[in-house]
This record gives C-alpha cells, structure tokens and sequence, in this order.
C-alpha cells in the first residue's frame, strides 16, 4: 500500500517539477553561484556542526533509510532534495529524534552535535531537541496562545530561564525571523489570526527563543504562496549567519537559492539512499552522478 | 432565426432549472414511515413529561412553590389532616452527593484517560480500556450490593480518617460519630459508576488532540508532561467539561445503587461524613411501596423534577462534547 | 555494489528505550520507597494498607523526583511526578473494577449450583440452606423482558436510524437532538413514567409486558446511536449503485443498505440488550412480583435477575444477601458474554 501511494506521489511530483525546472538546470547553477557568492567569507560561523555517520531507519519491518552519511559544517545551510519517500523527512527526523515519536521506528548509526553523540545511552532527548529546533511543514502555532506566548513558549515547556529580558528575548527573535514590524502592536493576540506565512516565520521565531545551535526546517514553505516562501527564504538566509540549518524541500530553485550544500536523496523501491552531497552550485551545473543529472534537470520527479 | 452574439449578451441570466422527481409511490409510504417512526422519540419525551406533570399536578397545586423548597415530607393518615410534601432536602441532597461523585470522579478519570493516552505502554493500556468499558456495563444493583456489602466499611475507615484530620473544616465535622450511609460514600459509589463514562470521552478528546502541536511541543525540548499542559489541556478543556457533565447527568438519575448506601432522611445534610442524606430518585423508591395515592403522585412530581434536572444537564453536556469534537476535526 | 556486500549487516536499535541496566536505579529507587514505607509504618502510630499505600506513593515519587531531578533537571522532576499521579489514577480506576469482579465471583460462586437454573422460590424462603431453592423464575422473567423490550424498540429504533442516515430529512436535527435526550432519560423516570402512563390511568397491574416497557424507552437510544454509526459506515458507492440500477430508495435499503450493515446492527441490539438486562430501578413500579414461574407475560407478576437481587439485598438476612450474590453473578455473566459477544461482532466488522 505506502510504496504503491508514494510511487504516485513521485509521478506527479514529477510533472511539476518538469514544468519548472526542465530547461533550467543551468539557471539553478546561476543561482546557487550568485548565493555562494553573496556569503561573506571571514565571518566566523557560530552554531555547531552536526555530523550524521551511517544513519539507518526502519519503521516496523520497512527499511526506510539505509546508512546515510553527511556533515553538516557549523554556519551552514544544506539542502536535502528528492523525491517523495526518499527518507529525506525521516532523515531529518532523525537529527533531533523526533523519528522516535513512531511507535514501530528504529534506527542505526550516530549523531553527532558538537562531537557528541545525541543518541548515546543516559542522553536527555529534551535538551538535545533545545539545541536542534525543528519548523514543521505546516505552521503550527499553539492556538491557545498569544502571538508573545507562542514565541517565548519554548522557555515554559523546557521550564529554563530566559538569558535576557523576556521583551527583548521577545523582539529579538521576531526581528530574527523577520515578523517584528508586522505583530509589534499586537503581541496579546491570539496566534491564530495570522497569515499562513505569518505563522510559519512565528513558528520560527519560537524555535530561536531558545537559542538552538541547529535549526532543522522540513519543507517549511510547501503550504506556503509564493510571496511568504520569498520572505522565509530571506529569513534563513540572515539566520544561516549564526546557526547552522538544513532544510528539506520539494523545490529546487529554493534549494539553490537559500543553500551552500545540498544533498540529494534517491529510493529505487528499497531503502531510502544518499546520492550524492556537493556545493549548491557544483551539483545543480555538473553533478558527478548521472541520476542527481536527471533529478536536477527535471528529468524525472 | 440565428440568434447574433449581442442578442445573447443582452438576455437576461437563465433562471436555475429547479429539479424535480416525481418520487414513486413505494418510495413515499418507505418515506412516510420512517418519518413516522423517526418521531417516536419525540412522542416518548412529550408523553414522558406530559404524562408525569399531570399526574403529579395535585401534588404542584397543593405544595406550590413550597414542593421544591420545603424540607418535609408528610403524607396525612387522618382525612382532616393535609399533605406536606416538600422536595428541598431531596434536591439539595442529589446535588451535593452528585457534587461528591464529580469532584471524585472525574479527576480520577482524567488522569486514567490522560495515563492511557500518553503514558500507558500497549499492553497496559489495551488491559485497562477493557476493564473500564466493563466497568460501563456493570448493572447498577451489583454497585449497590458492593457498596453496601464491600465498599461501606472501608468507606467509614476513610471517613473516620478524613474526620479525624480535616474535621476543622466545617463540611467534614460530624455531630456525632455516624460514618455509615452518608453522601461521602453514596458520593464515591457514584465515582465509580461515572469514571467509565467520564474516561472514555475524555480519552476520546484528548486522541484528538493535533498531532502537530504536540510535535511542535517536543521539537521545543518540552517533557511529556510540558506537552500535555501546553497543548492537550487546552485542547481538551471543554470536551472534559462535557464528559463531566455526562457523568453528571448518569448521577444525578441514578437510583438502586445510592438506595442501597444512603440513609435518606428529609432534612437537608451538608456534613458529607455524616449518616443521612437526601436524593431524589431514591426517595420515590423507598416510598413507593407504602405510598397512598395522593403521596404516589406527589412521587410522580418529584419524577417530574428529575426528568426536567437530568434533560438539561444532558443536553448541555451533549452540545459542550459535540461542540469539542467538532473543533477538534 | 561491491561496498554494500562487504558492509557488516546494521540491526534496527531503539536507543530512546532505555536498557535494563538504565532501569536500575529506578528499581533501586523503589525498592528504596518500600523500605521507607515499612520503616515510616513500624515507627509512626501510622498503620494499615491505606498508610502503606500513600507512603509508598509519596517516597516512590519522591525518590524517582530526585532521581531525575539530578540526571535531567527540574523539567524532568515535574515530568516524573506527573506521570506517577497519573499511573497512580489509573491504578485507583482499576481497583474498584478488580473489586467488584472478585467479589462477585468469589462470594456469588458459593451458591452456585444446577438447581439454581431448575428450581424457583415459590416453596423455599430466605432461612432455607442455599442449596434449596433457585433462579429459574427471575431467569425466564429476565428473558421475558429481553425478548418482548427488543421487540418493541428494534422496528422503532432501527427505522429511527434509517431516517437519521437514508432519509436525512428536515427533522434530523431534532430528532439526533431528541434521541440525545432520550439516553439521558433516567431509568427510575421511565418507570414511574410507565406506572403514572398505564397503572394508574388503567385497571391493569403490573405484569411482565408492562415491565418490559420502561426498558425498551431505556434501549431505544443505546440501538439508535450503535444503528446509525453502523449505517453510516455502508459506503455511499453502494446506495448510488442500487439506484443507479434504477431501484427504489425502499428497494435500495432493504436489499443492499441493511444487509451490508447485518453484523453492526446486531452488535446494536446486542449492546442494547446490554443496557437493559441488569435495570433494576424500572422493575420496581411495572413488574408485579412472583416466586413462581409464570410463563405468561400479560397477566400477573413476574420476576427477574436484577428484582431477584434487590429483594435479596432489601431482606437484607445473611440468606437473602448470599442469593443475591449467586443471582448478581448469573446476571453480570449473563451481561459480560453480551458485551463480549458485541465486541468480537464489532471487531470483525472493524477489520473488514
């Protein structure tokens, strides 16, 4: 039944995705070039780094991912690109375990954040996922809380004091995520009466209050209007200065236009596998595999 | 004539077609009967207040106002005498046992729905959901024979205990050192016989609760318990309110159960450790074997007052669970 | 290819579960609690099981705090003593429940015997020993009940369901409203509403029949709502069938909707039955009374389980109250095996 659904969903992707990208592939290497360029060298990058060594995923008896190897360098924003049920999401579930969330899930092989694996036995999951903050594909404020409840929300639930004063605490990750000016006058309002990319640069913001290393977005612009994407794109590229993200997504002007690496993910039917990992630029103009060509060129979805 | 574009342009917009079937004649009378059977429900209700009000009439007319607010309950032997029948302690004494049972019951329940949802492991859970939904098919005699038999001594212990500790606080004094058949422990045996509803549409909101925000929740370094607090909660407020009322409702009828582990006596009781109390249903009970006729439809009026009682509180809780659920889709 | 055959083969791990070794200190921690408990109860005037319980809870809650305290935080500690009072919750629910089982089964199983299903109560009284006398008045009035309160409420309920989910009709709203109200309706209510409706406006007494009806008021709604979750669940594919075939809506219905919904209409009636089975309250103002069997369901009174254990208890003799156990526990079987039955009916369903 799921490989079935997924093999659908990866034919119709794919048809978007040519309508797109077919003749672009040069443009994208223009693009991710520009981006490349843009990064100004010197700044010396904060966040961490986090390293994924042979990451495996299973749910039940279905082998979803199958070891997966990257590194993600302090300062850095990486892309991860593929078509739907490529283990992608499950992969970046498994950076700040939330792939455990699933009952039947497992998993095999290391996480490393600062050179320490989260995985490790006596770890506590809670203060691994306060220095790995997740935006969800679809916003999801809390909707019984204010605008400023939402964003300090993080600090509550982990019960940890704020380093700061709460309203500066307060303006700071607004500005961050590029929602200040819009929601300065109305911080007692309830969450709900946002825009959609509102609530996603809101969601945003509630994943800086607590000041994570490394901010894991999975397609946080698929249920967005073009407009919003834009805006969210100009976010991560101002947060990539101080944190390290990785983002998933469907789109892959997006990836070339926000990321310095990308990393393209492939399922032939069995587990999902890492293609190949490269600067933006150099795999969206001459990618070494001959699938990564045929992905990024819009050959197939 | 060929019609030209402007002509067309110019004609007003067509009138929708209203479309018709001409239903067949076996498909009205199945129509027709259904409809009519449909509205046997409203029969039973209208017939069901109908028939009770007008049987307790006398009793309303004579008593008056005093029928709900009086504490006495006197049926005349002599013909010269007259009828005193006032519902008052009756009332006052279904609500507080009711009152016992909820504050009881349903944090009892909410914690079990809570403990099932989030924390139990399969196994536990699969074994405790059967044995509440069990719970819910337990006829009421069996609660009250247990009650009476099982659950009245220990009962006493616990009201000797709470009397001994918190007797400082005015509801948990006592006059004189009478434990047994009081509201406390008609309180708890209708605990017991409430948690299963309570449980399981408290269960039911809290499964509902958006997958995402819990998520969100735990991506934000949150515990379990941060979770529940920040989102099931406040997700499930009122689809528990709802559930509370329901149990309310089931209470506030309840009769065999309570019979057996209340001294009822008409005299408004608010020591809840103390051996008296008063309720409603079980009153009609007990004085219905011995009742005259005129006492018999004085009955029937205090029928009447349950039946109103328990139809708003079950309506009430029924649009809160409805509202609950439906937001929760 | 080469590299995957030489890679050592990689076993799915759960390393969020914690090993046993984990639990250690956990276990320690409880075992630490129970000897407090013991100590705390042989030194304080503190004594029986209900001291034994709330020590053990407030030391086993306090140790695992600090235990997680220290290892994770306040957070944790918070987290820890939230999950404790909720098992402890589950664990009061699931007290009473044991209790009530073991206590049925233990104190009804010492009058059980065949002649509890052969003899009736009409020669043997409450000071007899227990193996005279027996049952089989209030069973046959039990069944009675069931068959003539099923009967009277199944046209009504399942025909009320149909309009609610065939017809949709211009009263659903009301009538989903009423049939609401109706399973609110108090049991002792339908009774006294029966007696007031028929008794007393008529020269009938009680008896059987009229016992049966307060019951099918009580059962209607508990069918009605099981019905028409059911009907519900017959997929709209299957009625635009019929009538595409050109059927009639009553054609329709009663050909393809009904029988694709057979199973789940049972297990209706079956949960329904449920309901009534052990009503006592009802029984007290229709039922007349007997010791006898009276297999005739309009004239005279008869008995039932439920009116068999409220006399019992109400006589209140340690013979009495021994019958009422024995009856009680023929009548919980008699429910449970109802509800399993349900249950398996609707599981089938489910998986289908």
């Amino acid at each position: 039944m799921n490989s079935n659904n997924d093999f659908e969903k990866n034919e119709n992707d794919g048809e978007d995705m040519s309508t797109n990208t077919v003749h672009q592939s040069s443009g994208l290497a223009n693009v991710a070039a520009n981006h490349a360029a843009q990064k100004q060298p010197g700044n010396a990058p904060l966040g961490s780094g986090l390293e994924a060594r042979g990451i495996h995923a299973w749910f039940g008896k279905h082998h979803a991912l199958e070891n997966v190897s990257l590194d993600f360098a302090a300062g850095t924003v990486t892309a991860l690109i593929g078509p739907s049920g490529c283990g992608k999401s499950t992969f970046i579930r498994t950076l700040n375990r939330m792939h455990e969330f699933i009952p039947s899930a497992a998993m095999a092989g290391e996480v490393l954040l600062d050179g320490k694996d989260i995985y490790e036995a006596g770890t506590d999951v809670t203060k691994i996922r306060l220095q790995i903050g997740m935006v969800f594909q679809k916003p999801n404020p809390f909707p019984s809380m204010t605008i400023g409840e939402n964003v300090l929300s993080g600090l509550k639930l982990a019960q940890i004091k704020s380093p700061i004063n709460k309203d500066d605490l307060l303006e700071e990750c607004l500005t961050r995520s590029g929602l200040w000016s819009e929601v300065k006058d109305r911080l007692g309002a309830h969450a709900g009466g946002l825009s959609g990319g509102q609530q996603q640069r809101l969601c945003i913001a509630r994943s800086l209050a607590v000041n994570p290393k490394v901010l894991l977005m999975d397609e946080p612009c698929s249920a967005l209007d073009p407009g919003s994407t834009l805006r969210i794109e100009d976010t991560i590229g101002q947060l990539a200065q101080t944190m390290t993200i990785i983002i998933v997504t469907h789109n892959m002007q997006q990836a070339a236009r926000v990321s310095d690496y990308t990393a393209f993910f492939l399922s032939d039917g069995g587990p999902g596998q890492l293609v190949e990992v490269g600067p933006t630029n150099e795999m969206f103009s001459r990618p070494k595999d001959e699938r990564t060509e045929n992905y990024v060129s819009g050959r197939f979805g | 004539m060929p019609v030209s574009s402007t002509q067309i342009q110019k004609a007003p917009p067509p009138a929708p077609r209203e479309i018709t079937t001409k239903p067949r004649a076996s498909d009205i009378f199945f129509r027709g009967v259904l409809t009519t059977m449909s509205m046997s429900s409203l029969l039973i209700l209208t017939l069901i207040g109908l028939f009770l009000s007008f049987r307790g009439y006398q009793a309303f007319k004579t008593q008056g106002f005093h029928f709900l607010t009086a504490y006495d309950w006197n049926a005349s032997t002599d013909a010269g005498q007259k009828d005193v029948f006032g519902l008052g302690a009756m009332i006052i004494g279904t609500l507080i046992i009711s009152t016992i049972a909820l504050l009881i019951g349903v944090p009892l329940s909410v914690l079990t729905a809570l403990f099932l949802t989030f924390y139990a492991p399969e196994r536990i859970k699969r074994a405790l959901t059967t044995l509440v939904d069990l719970m819910a098919s337990f006829p009421s005699i069996l609660f009250g024979l247990w009650g009476f038999i099982v659950l009245m001594p220990m009962a006493e212990y616990w009201a000797k205990l709470i009397h001994k500790y918190l007797g400082w606080i005015p509801v948990f004094s006592v006059p004189q050192p009478a434990y047994t058949r009081s509201p406390f422990i008609a309180g708890i045996v209708l605990a017991i016989m409430i948690i299963p509803i309570v449980t399981s549409v408290s269960r039911e909101i809290f499964g509902q609760t958006p997958l995402d925000r819990i998520q969100a929740a735990y991506a934000l370094g949150a515990t379990r318990w941060a979770m529940i607090k920040a989102v099931v909660l406040p997700f499930g407020a009122s689809g528990v309110v709802g559930g509370a009322m329901l149990g309310l409702g089931r209470a506030l009828g309840e009769t065999v159960a309570v019979y057996s582990v209340l001294n009822i006596v008409f005299k408004p009781n608010w020591q809840v450790l103390y051996g008296f109390g008063g309720n409603i249903a079980s009153m009609i009970v007990q004085k219905w074997g011995e009742a005259s006729l005129s006492e018999s439809k004085a009955l029937l009026a205090a029928g009447f007052v349950l039946f109103v009682m328990t139809l708003l509180v079950n309506l009430g809780a029924n649009f809160i669970v409805r509202r609950a659920i439906k937001s929760g889709k | 290819m080469t590299t995957l055959i030489t890679n050592p083969r990689v076993e799915p791990r759960k390393p969020w579960k914690s090993t046993p070794k984990q639990e250690l200190p956990n276990i320690l921690m409880l075992l630490l609690a129970v000897v407090a408990t013991v100590v705390v109860v042989a030194v304080t005037p503190m004594k029986g099981k209900l001291a034994y319980a709330f020590l053990f809870f407030i030391f086993g809650t306090t140790f695992q705090m600090a235990l997680s305290w220290k290892k994770r935080g306040r957070a944790a500690a918070t987290d820890t003593f939230a999950g404790a009072v909720m098992m402890t919750g589950g664990f009061i629910v699931f007290l009473p429940v044991v209790s009530l089982l073991w206590t049925t089964i233990s104190k009804g199983f010492k009058g059980l015997g065949l002649h509890i299903f052969t003899q009736t109560m009409a020669s043997t009284s409450y000071s007899d020993p227990l193996s005279k006398g027996g049952l089989l008045h209030a069973i046959i009035g039990t069944l009675y009940l069931i068959v003539i309160a099923t009967v009277i409420s199944l046209p009504l309920s399942i025909l009320t369901a149909l309009y609610l989910t065939e017809i949709k009709g211009r009263a659903s709203g009301l009538i989903q409203f009423l049939v609401q109200a109706m399973s609110g309706v108090p049991s002792v209510v339908a009774g006294v509403f029966i007696y007031a409706a028929i008794l007393l406006s008529t020269h009938l007494r009680g008896s059987t029949f009229i016992g049966a009806l307060p019951l099918a008021i009580l059962m209607i709604p508990t069918v009605t709502r099981t019905s028409q979750e059911v009907l519900n669940l017959v997929p709209n594919e299957l009625r635009e069938a019929g009538l595409a075939l050109g059927a009639t809506q009553w054609k329709a219905v009663a050909t393809i909707v009904v029988p694709a919904a057979r199973s789940g209409l049972i297990t209706a009636v079956i949960l329904g039955v449920a309901r009534i089975a052990g009503e006592t309250a009802p029984l007290l103002f229709t039922l007349g009374t007997t010791d006898k069997i009276n297999w005739n369901p309009f004239v005279g009174g008869q008995n039932a389980l439920p009116y068999y254990v409220w006399s019992g208890l109400r006589d209140g003799t340690e013979g009495g109250v021994q019958r009422a156990w024995t009856a009680i526990l023929v009548l919980l079987i008699l429910v449970l095996s109802l509800f399993t039955t349900a249950r398996i009916f609707g599981n089938r369903k489910a998986k289908r």
